[in-house]
């Protein structure tokens, strides 16, 4: 077995192309105009988000009674909250909560998901039978009500948040990377490796798995926005991130409570969500047509 | 010695599938291979020719353990497979390889050439996996080492097959079975493949076992064929003699039925009407009976069993040509 | 029309076609003409331009070609330059087109019987049960046993053989002047093959339709056609009557395709000729500078 670990690498001589394909799908996504808005908030929210810390003129927390809900300035650019807080430092730092909340989750979500959905796809019948049923069984949950029940019983919180997106969206890839595996266990090439005595472990690593991760991560792109929209949903309705942390959601939470005086607070924080659920729609839509051979063809015939 | 021991033997396989099985419902048994019987010596080849719905397809899979067979036995090498379980076709899968008819469906898409051709080896970690060593194999297949670095679906058919064959040659094959070789390549570029696999069977002495439905190549490449019709062998036996003296209504059809190309020699009728027929209604008796010009009562009622006729051949008939037609005929009369 | 125009007229007619995609050409000044009730074959090799040159006849070629040329007419009507409601008007009764694989001919969500009654629109005049009637009467012209039946099949039903009478039926029943077929026993098996060949030469002495015969497949070629056409690189390099040419092939390539051709090298050889390719551009290169 750990013979055929060993021997599993891909590597050799013959990738040197690889940064090639990788610059040529970027170049595609850019050509279409949706692709490009897509890229270039895509691009401004990942640098915003990374560089928060550096940008940001004021710190989240730093309450001035003084300047409670001021318009926008010169040393306020978007104004004030009700507790004389800074909005665009708030702004700022809360990208910095919902890129790290979406990655995370994600990225958690993706990790138990592939090798569940291939072992489901590729293992024994009965341990199929099994996971499906418990993947049906976690989706068929009301996803509010499921999210409140954690949230009551954990307490809120950023990972509270990233449970309950994980938890919500293991059986959905899982799913999906099941269905991929059972219609490519099916394929020549797959059967080829077996006729080659080929172990189990090759068969998904090296095999199954590069095949069924491109798909995955369109799709989890495409995610990233409803995840967004979660958290902030979740953190408006008071069962997300801590006040007291800077984030979309609570910005929102907070100015909903002072609309009647002014809307700017709704508005500074229901844009950022707008244009971040715009960006990764199109960025992953873009990347799904790029990367799908047929279509690419197609375009450059 | 050893030269006669054949390298690959099968008595009597049958591959059974179940059909329309539920919780509360039995599935039914559906016979896609019959009663089959073949062996394969060392540096021979062996044509399995029938038209669709014929299981040749089937049986090759069967024979590398892709479909295993329900019943029957299969010796590798002389040695006996305990049963047909994944782990004891092993022997015969590490000493043999598979073409695909497909080949580049056989490759995956997002794995180089170079990589694919490598693959046996990395698997049974014999051999060299250098880039040298794999532009060697695919010299011997005659594919250009600069489509080693290019992926799968950027290669023409021909070249595709090629490299499955170079895939084939990593590991030194004692059996080579192909699906399907010539299928969909031009006339110039299959006589290319038939010659590689005359090469490689003269260099390392492998035996083939050839799937197809074209005569033309069987007739040049095999030393013997076997005939199928709806699963079972309806005729086998040395090439030559088969397409001399065919003794099967069958066989005598399907050799009819390929056009010549000389159009001197054209036909006024088709020699066989009809199609072949389902598995799931085979006919009672001789299941060619109801498309056999020849077919009496008796061809209706019981089926035929294996006889050895002239010249090395073997059929499954009752009346096969040249040797009983007159007299079942008077009978009639 | 009188019956003496028809005679006289060809049924295609194609001078100096060329067709390229973006400047790279797939079909280079081909000449062939179809005359009333005859058969000709179209033989080469995959990227010969072959079918390219019958999807131009019907106007099938994607939006990417460029098709050039003194002449494309079919059943009298020009078609070079001609645009889409043109070659909708000749699709039908100037020329039907029968598809390498009966599979996917026809949609497999319709009835056999709707889908063909569809390919009557034109016949605004005929009642419902006239069109059953002729559709019922083709069925039962290409072989079809219970033609009746088949109306209600869905494809999925029928046998790669059967569809591909129904494909042929089909395209007969709009009566056209020429029955082009795109290797149309190639996804068959022999014996069905040897059937719908025996069809198609039937059909041409019952029905008087040509027929523009495209295969890769000398043995089919040599079994119905009256005359033959090879095509190399997107150039007709030799036509004539079928006799002639498989009698004594003089074009180079015809000579080497000839020489590939299993069924016509001799048993006991085992060793496969192959083509040269590169020889044969050399002879073509010199054949220019000549």
């Amino acid at each position: 077995m750990s013979e055929a670990v060993s021997n599993m690498h891909v590597a050799s001589g013959f990738n040197q192309r690889r940064s090639l394909r990788i610059a040529r799908t970027l170049r595609q996504i850019h050509s279409t105009p949706l692709g490009a808005i897509g890229v270039v908030l895509v691009t401004l929210i990942v640098l915003v988000a990374a560089l928060a810390p550096w940008i940001a003129p004021y710190s989240p927390t730093a309450i001035s009674v003084t300047e409670r809900l001021a318009g926008p300035s010169a040393a306020h650019w978007l104004g004030t909250d009700q507790l004389g807080r800074d909005l665009f430092t708030r702004v700022i730092l809360g990208t910095r909560t919902a890129m790290t909340v979406a990655l995370v989750s994600l990225t958690a979500a993706l990790a138990a998901a592939i090798p569940l959905g291939l072992i489901a796809g590729y293992g024994p019948r009965w341990l199929d039978g099994l996971l499906v049923l418990v993947f049906d069984s976690l989706s068929s949950l009301p996803m509010i009500m499921f999210g409140l029940a954690i949230v009551v019983l954990l307490g809120p919180g950023v990972s509270t948040v990233i449970l309950v997106i994980v938890a919500y969206s293991v059986p959905s890839y899982a799913r999906l990377v099941r269905a991929q595996t059972l219609s490519l266990k099916a394929r020549d090439f797959i059967r080829a490796e077996q006729v080659m005595n080929a172990s189990s472990l090759r068969i998904l690593f090296v095999h199954l798995l590069p095949n069924v991760v491109g798909p995955l991560l369109i799709l989890a792109c495409l995610d990233l926005s409803t995840v967004i929209t979660l958290e902030a949903g979740l953190s408006f309705l008071g069962l997300g991130v801590k006040p007291q942390v800077p984030s979309w959601g609570n910005i929102l939470s907070d100015g909903f409570s002072v609309i009647r005086n002014t809307p700017v607070p709704v508005l500074v924080g229901s844009i950022p969500i707008v244009l971040a659920t715009i960006g990764f729609t199109f960025f992953g839509e873009a990347l799904r047509d790029a990367l799908d051979p047929k279509l690419a063809t197609e375009k450059s015939a | 010695m050893t030269k006669q021991t054949p390298i690959l033997e099968a008595r009597g396989l049958g591959i059974a599938v179940g059909t329309g099985g539920g919780i509360f419902f039995a599935g039914r048994k559906l016979d896609i291979v019959m009663d089959v019987s073949l062996s394969l010596r060392p540096g021979k080849i062996v044509c399995v020719v029938g038209e669709s719905g014929s299981g040749k397809t089937t049986l090759g899979m069967a024979l590398v353990g892709l479909t295993p067979p329900t019943t029957g036995e299969i010796r590798f090498d002389g040695a006996p497979l305990q049963d047909f379980s994944k782990a004891s076709f092993r022997p015969i899968r590490d000493k043999s390889a598979l073409l695909f008819q497909d080949p580049a469906s056989s490759f995956n898409p997002r794995q180089r050439i170079g990589d694919i051709i490598a693959e046996p080896r990395r698997i049974s970690g014999e051999g060299a996996t250098t880039s040298e060593a794999i532009a060697s194999l695919a010299q011997l297949a005659g594919l250009p080492s600069s489509l080693l670095s290019r992926f799968p679906h950027a290669l023409s058919g021909g070249q595709a097959r090629r490299a499955a064959v170079a895939r084939a040659l990593s590991v030194v094959p004692r059996l080579i079975v192909a699906d399907e070789p010539t299928a969909g390549l031009d006339v110039s570029v299959q006589g290319g493949v038939m010659n590689l696999f005359l090469d490689i069977r003269e260099k390392h002495d492998t035996a083939f076992l050839i799937i197809t439905h074209n005569l033309a190549v069987a007739r040049h490449i095999s030393d013997e064929l076997v005939i199928m019709y709806l699963g079972r062998v309806v005729e086998s036996g040395p090439t030559a003699e088969i397409f001399r003296n065919p003794q099967h209504p069958y066989t005598k059809a399907l050799l009819d039925s390929e056009p010549v190309p000389d159009p001197r020699h054209r036909r006024n009728e088709p020699p066989v009407i009809g199609e072949v027929p389902s598995i799931f209604a085979r006919p009672s008796g001789c299941e060619f009976h109801e498309r056999c010009r020849f077919a009496q009562s008796l061809c209706r009622s019981e089926a035929p069993r294996e006889t050895a006729g002239a010249n090395g051949q073997r059929v499954r008939c009752h009346f096969p040509i040249g040797q009983a037609v007159g007299e079942p005929a008077l009978a009639i009369a | 029309m009188s019956t003496e125009q028809q005679q006289t007229r060809p049924v295609l007619e194609i001078d100096e076609l060329s067709i390229s995609y973006g400047g790279r050409p797939a079909v280079s000044n081909v000449n062939l003409t179809i005359q009333p009730g005859e058969i000709v074959g179209i033989i080469g090799e995959s990227g010969s331009g072959k079918s390219t040159l019958a999807h131009a006849i019907l106007g099938l070629l994607p939006s990417s070609a460029t098709v050039s040329g003194r002449a494309l007419s079919l059943a009298g009507k020009n078609l070079l330059g001609a645009d889409g409601p043109a070659f909708r008007s000749v699709r039908g009764p100037g020329a039907a087109m029968v598809f390498q694989n009966p599979m996917t001919t026809f949609s497999p969500l319709h009835r056999l019987g709707d889908q063909l009654t569809d390919l009557l629109w034109r016949g605004t005049s005929l009642s419902k049960e006239e069109k059953r009637q002729r559709i019922v009467a083709v069925f039962r012209q290409v072989g079809l046993s219970n033609a009746a039946g088949r109306l209600s099949n869905y494809p999925f039903e029928l046998s790669g053989g059967m569809l591909q009478r129904v494909a042929i039926a089909a395209a007969l029943m709009m009566r056209p002047s020429l029955l082009i077929a795109d290797e149309p026993t190639t996804a068959l098996d022999v014996t069905m093959e040897a059937q719908i060949l025996h069809l198609i030469r039937e059909l041409r002495a019952e029905a008087g339709v040509a027929v523009l015969m495209i295969s890769h497949h000398l043995g089919v070629i040599a079994e119905i056609c009256d005359r033959v056409v090879v095509m190399y690189a997107g150039r007709v390099v030799e036509q004539g009557p079928v006799e002639a040419i498989f009698a004594n092939p003089t074009h180079p390539y015809t000579k080497a395709l000839f020489a590939c051709e299993p069924a016509l090298i001799a048993p006991g050889v085992n060793r496969m000729p192959v083509i040269d390719h590169e020889a044969l551009r050399r002879h073509a290169d010199e054949r220019k500078t000549a």
